[in-house]
């Protein structure tokens, strides 16, 4: 009697076990179709996108009218980016496939200088027109690879999900068509970038000045430790450690750090000169003593202190019982927007908690800045007739291709909305509208 | 004593609670010490933002960040009563025009924040038409918030004494003001379900002081905070600059031509954090965790420009090794 109990109640719970395990079975397999699909999905619309991309880039080479070619390279710049995306949902990011996104956003960069550029006064160099029979051609082999891939992945029912298992298990021995049929697209492009080395493509990035402001003799560790001590503000050296940098950064550093139960401190230094380029200071900040303003003398005296010359202020915000100030450099009078510094001070006794220079030691230099081509009269007709100036000033911006320019620099009133505007101060050309936030509901406290 | 003398004393004490009562709407609360100027936050910025109001100069809403609206205001009221100064900074003499020309109810104006409500501080008008309870509740309350008005001006003179209470008590947290004011009206149903006891209570904690918060230009707190969910799960146990790395890496991803465009669109990225493949990243972050997204949106950038970063110890791939390495920090290797 018992023994049959027990046999019914174990065959019962077997057989539970065995629909509870199939159920889970069904959800697991129906969420991995799931991401399978949208796998497919993005990979599939690349294709489409990279076929259409080279498709379009071939009318563009056959059109003549400017009035068309405008357009026509807005709709190539937004293929590429729609053609990134797509990449960027592929599980290739521990591939090498990088190669070609740089392809994809340098065709992007070029359509778009064309694009926004005046082709009725400014037609197509011949160089240009020679880029983009490059690009013509370039596309076509990345479509065509792509196209065979794609063939392969539909003919054999090939799975994105198993991509992503080998490249997780790095499985030397797996092969795998669709990671190979990547891994040409990746070595054609490679051959590319070669042959565009000479054109306008490369080169259009606007903040990759290598630190031209770096001046001084090569410190030491021991010099460099010693300043460390002195912008640490501590007495002794046992909890500062020092390490150079390796073969990837930009130039040379030591990286200083500073540890000491609740205060903790980091500094990057470069070797050259022993230009402090970024320090932060990590301790607890307490309830807060000093106004904003207050913050400010002291940032302003730390700036002044440090070799920082001309710094205006120009924007302050308290975060957290904490200041943050940006200094702009002004060069008789004109502000540099690429010249900035940030300090940041504690409000509760007013250490300096951190300070980057990067952007100070990498675009300042001594510029030879134009007299204004129009006054400001003129400037001001260029701005939305709507908009109530407030203020003015002269600047030097980077503009969308990366260049600098001379700018008036506007803040005007529309609505309820501060909005900052630069208009060319060489041709009157607006040359960037920025609508001014910087704060927002409080959610945290909803 | 004599009965006399009783009466008196009486009499007095009456008197004086009456003076009490009829002083308190003109009550007067002065800003501090210091001198307030743009990106500022806290109560001297909701008064200056409430007296602006009272006289017409200022039309926004009165959420204690003084942000451009505010200044405008404030350099056209520097401009309208010909102060020395156009510079858009509250010092002594620009305060000091202002309280002589212009009331603040503290009281009121701390309770409607503290309430969530959308309300204004114009002079001259009565304080209950320029309030009203939070978009959403808006409609079904409306009837019940009309029955409910003598109530609520009861209501408010129980809070202003209160508030003189806590004026002489200079430490009196707004916390506790809350919870009295919460304890003391159980039955105000118009103060709707933000307001009832535990979740006034956790709002309090958060530091609801101000209606806004200062965010850096271009960023939303919700792109801070599924930043610092991504940081807080990727590098919780690694020193603050090496959490400021991380952050950092995510915009540099979104600068560099090679990655999505996006913040979200770096992090969600497939195989990109291994934090976000394995769930980590719905982790609940620090303040630690937002400092340092916050720090990196603001320019600092402890990687030294660096795209990638890995754990030496856990890393399977061996493409990582290949690239240019800028530093270490922590267990992570920055790279290129």
């Amino acid at each position: 009697m018992i023994r049959w109990i027990v046999i019914t109640i174990l065959s019962v719970g077997i057989v539970g076990t065995a629909v509870w395990g199939y159920q889970e079975h069904q959800e697991k397999n129906a969420i991995l179709i799931q991401a399978e699909n949208n796998y497919q999905r993005s990979f599939h619309e690349l294709s489409y996108h990279i076929d259409l991309l080279h498709d379009k880039i071939g009318t563009a080479k056959a059109m003549n009218s400017e009035e068309r070619l405008s357009p026509q390279f807005v709709e190539i710049w937004r293929l590429t980016s729609e053609a990134l995306s797509d990449v960027g949902q592929l599980p290739l990011t521990l591939m090498p496939f990088n190669k070609t996104e740089e392809f994809l956003s340098n065709i992007g960069d070029f359509t778009y200088r064309t694009a926004v550029r005046d082709l009725e006064n400014e037609p197509l160099s011949d160089e240009e027109t020679e880029t983009l029979n490059n690009l013509y051609e370039q596309s076509a082999d990345i479509k065509d690879e792509l196209r065979k891939v794609q063939h392969e992945v539909i003919d054999n029912n090939l799975r994105w999900m198993d991509v992503e298992m080998a490249l997780a298990t790095q499985d030397e021995q797996a092969d795998n068509t669709i990671i190979d049929g990547f891994e040409t697209v990746e070595k054609k492009v490679e051959g590319f970038a070669e042959s565009n080395a000479n054109s306008a493509l490369i080169g259009t990035s606007s903040n990759n000045h290598k630190y031209q402001n770096l001046q001084g003799d090569d410190y030491s560790e021991n010099e460099a430790i010693d300043k460390g001590k002195e912008l640490f503000n501590v007495q002794d050296e046992d909890n500062i450690r020092i390490t150079e940098s390796g073969d990837g950064a930009d130039i040379p550093l030591y990286s200083l750090s500073y540890r000491d139960g609740e205060k903790n401190a980091y500094m990057d230094m470069s070797q050259k000169g022993g230009h402090p380029l970024s320090l932060l200071v990590d301790r607890p900040v307490g309830e807060k003593q000093l106004s904003l303003n207050e913050g400010q003398q002291i940032a302003e005296d730390y700036v002044r202190n440090h070799e920082f010359e001309n710094m205006e202020i120009f924007e302050t915000t308290e975060y957290n019982n904490t200041g943050l100030y940006s200094f702009l450099y002004s060069q008789n009078g004109v502000r540099v927007y690429s010249d900035a510094i940030e300090v940041k001070v504690g409000l509760d006794n007013g250490d300096i908690l951190g300070v980057t220079a990067r952007n100070y030691y990498m675009n300042h230099q001594d510029r030879d800045i134009p007299e204004p081509g129009i006054s400001s009269e003129e400037a001001k007709d260029m701005v939305n007739t709507n908009v109530d100036i407030q203020e003015e000033f002269l600047a030097v911006i980077d503009n969308d291709l990366g260049e600098e320019v001379l700018v008036y620099e506007f803040l005007g009133i529309l609505g309820n909305d501060t909005y900052r505007i630069f208009i060319n101060a060489m041709d009157g050309t607006e040359e960037k509208v920025e609508r001014m936030d910087g704060k927002e509901i409080n959610f945290a406290a909803m | 004593m004599t009965k006399k003398m009783f009466l008196f004393t009486i009499i007095i004490c009456f008197m004086s609670i009456g003076l009490h009562v009829t002083n308190q709407p003109k009550q007067v609360e002065a800003f501090s010490e210091q001198v307030i100027q743009r990106g500022a936050v806290g109560d001297d910025v909701i008064e200056l933002q409430a007296r602006l109001q009272y006289i017409g100069f200022y039309h926004g809403e009165i959420d204690g960040v003084f942000g451009w609206g505010t200044y405008w205001a404030l350099r056209n009221f520097q401009k309208e009563f010909e102060l020395t100064n156009v510079d858009g900074l509250a010092g002594e003499k620009t305060k000091e025009m202002l309280e002589r020309a212009t009331e603040y109810d503290d009281a009121f104006v701390k309770e409607q924040i503290r309430k969530g409500n959308r309300f204004t501080h114009y002079g001259g008008m009565s304080k209950e038409k320029q309030t009203a309870p939070k978009k959403k509740q808006e409609q079904p309350n409306q009837q019940q918030q009309e029955q409910q008005q003598p109530n609520q001006q009861q209501q408010e003179q129980q809070q202003q004494e209160q508030q003189q209470n806590n004026n002489q008590d200079q430490n009196a947290s707004p916390k506790e003001q809350g919870q009295n004011a919460n304890e003391e009206n159980p039955g105000n149903e118009a103060d709707g379900p933000a307001n009832e006891g535990g979740e006034a209570d956790t709002a309090e904690e958060e530091g609801r002081t101000t209606a806004a918060v200062n965010v850096p230009q271009g960023f939303s707190q919700n792109d801070i905070n599924l930043m610092a969910n991504a940081v807080y799960g990727e590098a919780r146990g690694e020193p603050y600059e090496g959490q400021v790395a991380v952050a950092a890496v995510i915009l540099n991803r979104v600068e560099s031509p090679t990655f999505p465009n996006t913040v979200s669109g770096v992090i969600f990225e497939p195989r990109a954090f291994t934090a976000v493949s394995d769930g980590q990243i719905w982790l609940t972050p620090n303040d630690k965790a937002r400092e340092a997204v916050l720090d990196a949106i603001n320019g600092w950038d402890p990687s030294g420009n660096a795209i990638y970063y890995f754990n030496p110890d856990t890393a399977t791939s061996g493409w990582i090794w290949g690239r240019p390495q800028i530093k270490r920090i922590g267990k992570h290797i920055f790279c290129k």
